[in-house]
């Protein structure tokens, strides 16, 4: 008999979602909603920083979703969904007591007890600051345990900004240096505007002892990547989280192969280092 | 009121102007003065005669672009320590963008003519100043062009 990893709780088939219902919808932008979930029977959902269930919208289809959530808080799963297909417009259309189907967690997330002692750098772009989420709460929570932490964060523009109120909330701390940046706006914008790589060059952190998770387009990963070398940080310590099409979750359909490696069982979280000659491959 | 001396040395703790040997900070001291300006000022506007170039020592521009119809987009915003401005090294020398004060500024302010002459009658100071404008040029264009991917577009995953 298999354990689903999420829960511990022995099912029959991983390919088997739990049913989980909808206990708090909130619109982040007018295409991105959150999703709080609970398990059946109120279980506990462990998890670690940067993992993804696969949720299943019952009779539309399922999609890898990164979990946005806190891991110190396991009875309440959370999920940001941005709407770009059918399965997403579903989840959009949920309302309280609705029910979903998840399985999961899959895949590695970031080594955020593997970093201690470091100075810490997150780059998110767009709406890749949901699976960094996780990770940021872990690092704050052990804020004693790492040096300079530093939060940098772009999107398209002011009203794209996810998670506002807690880049508010985020900005107001004494123990970390949070600069947003827009791609473009309107006058009266009073935050910086333009791209995200510029944050990097004057921010405060010491590349020897900096680890850093990058994750957001992989055209803007592309290029924090490069910012951060040029900064001096070794490209070692700098880790990535990867988005490719995800079905199985369990590395055997070989949707999300990536090189050799399968983004769904090998990441979705890489240390650059490994994966840096598939990353300037060129598709087409 | 700060002399030329004490303008070289305020000058070489800008790290645009790192690894000058003194008395090329002394010659472009002899060009500079500090300015302030209010937030909602307009340093400089699109058409006016580019005769100054600023470095922020303190505080946040937006370069922006007039749209008709439109409220201005603002393209680019520059803080402490960035240059402000480099269509006083370009002819026809006149500003191609409008730059408005989000916040209290202030700048080093350097006379385009002064600088320009010496840059003219100094080859090796024209040239390092040359450099190191080339170099802000291409990160500002190497990013607008980044930005023309917009690249936080929504993307389609194949199973959605």
């Amino acid at each position: 008999m298999n354990v689903h990893p999420g829960t511990a709780k022995p099912v029959e088939d991983p390919m088997l979602p739990l049913t989980y219902e909808v206990v708090g919808i909130k619109k982040e932008l007018p295409d991105t909603v959150t999703l709080d979930l609970r398990a059946p029977n109120g279980m506990p959902f462990e998890f670690e920083p940067g993992q993804f269930n696969m949720l299943y919208a019952f009779g539309v289809g399922e999609i890898p979703i990164s979990i946005s959530g806190d891991t110190s808080d396991p009875m309440q799963l959370v999920h940001t969904i941005r709407v770009v297909g059918k399965v997403s417009q579903a989840f959009a259309k949920l309302k309280e007591g609705d029910s979903i189907g998840v399985r999961g967690p899959y895949g590695v997330g970031w080594p955020v007890n593997n970093i201690k002692g470091s100075d810490v750098v997150i780059v998110g772009g767009g709406l890749g600051l949901a699976p960094l989420r996780p990770a940021i709460y872990s690092v704050l929570a052990n804020r004693g345990q790492f040096g300079n932490v530093v939060i940098l964060y772009g999107a398209r523009t002011p009203n794209d900004l996810l998670f506002e109120e807690q880049l508010h909330e985020w900005r107001g701390r004494f123990d970390l240096h949070l600069d947003v940046i827009v791609d473009r706006a309107e006058a009266g914008w009073p935050g910086r505007v333009g791209v995200v790589t510029q944050l990097i060059d004057n921010a405060v952190f010491d590349p020897e002892e900096t680890a850093a998770f990058v994750c957001g387009p992989e055209i803007m990963m592309r290029y924090a990547v490069q910012a951060l070398a040029d900064r001096g940080v070794d490209t070692k310590n700098v880790y990535v989280s990867m988005e490719r099409n995800m079905h199985c979750a369990l590395g055997f359909c070989g949707h999300c192969q990536f090189g050799g490696t399968f983004v769904c069982r090998d990441g979705p979280v890489f240390a650059y280092d490994t994966i840096s000659e598939l990353f300037t491959t060129r598709e087409a | 009121m700060v002399d030329q001396r004490d303008m070289a040395s305020i000058i070489g703790e800008v790290g645009f102007f790192d690894g000058l040997p003194p008395d090329t900070l002394e010659l472009l001291a002899g060009c500079a003065k500090n300015v302030r300006f209010n937030a909602g000022d307009y340093i400089y506007r699109e058409g006016q005669a580019a005769d100054t170039f600023y470095i922020i020592r303190h505080g946040s521009v937006a370069v922006q672009l007039h749209v008709p119809g439109r409220r201005p987009l603002v393209i680019e915003s520059l803080t402490t320590n960035e240059v402000l401005g480099w269509s006083w090294i370009v002819a026809p020398y006149r500003w191609s963008f409008d730059a408005q004060c989000v916040t209290l500024v202030r700048a080093l302010a350097f006379d385009a003519t002064c600088l320009r002459t010496k840059m003219e009658t100094d080859c090796a100071v024209g040239y390092e100043m040359l450099r190191r404008f080339v170099t802000v040029m291409s990160q500002r264009l190497r990013g607008t062009r980044i930005r023309l991917a917009d690249m936080y577009a929504p993307t389609v995953n194949a199973a959605d």
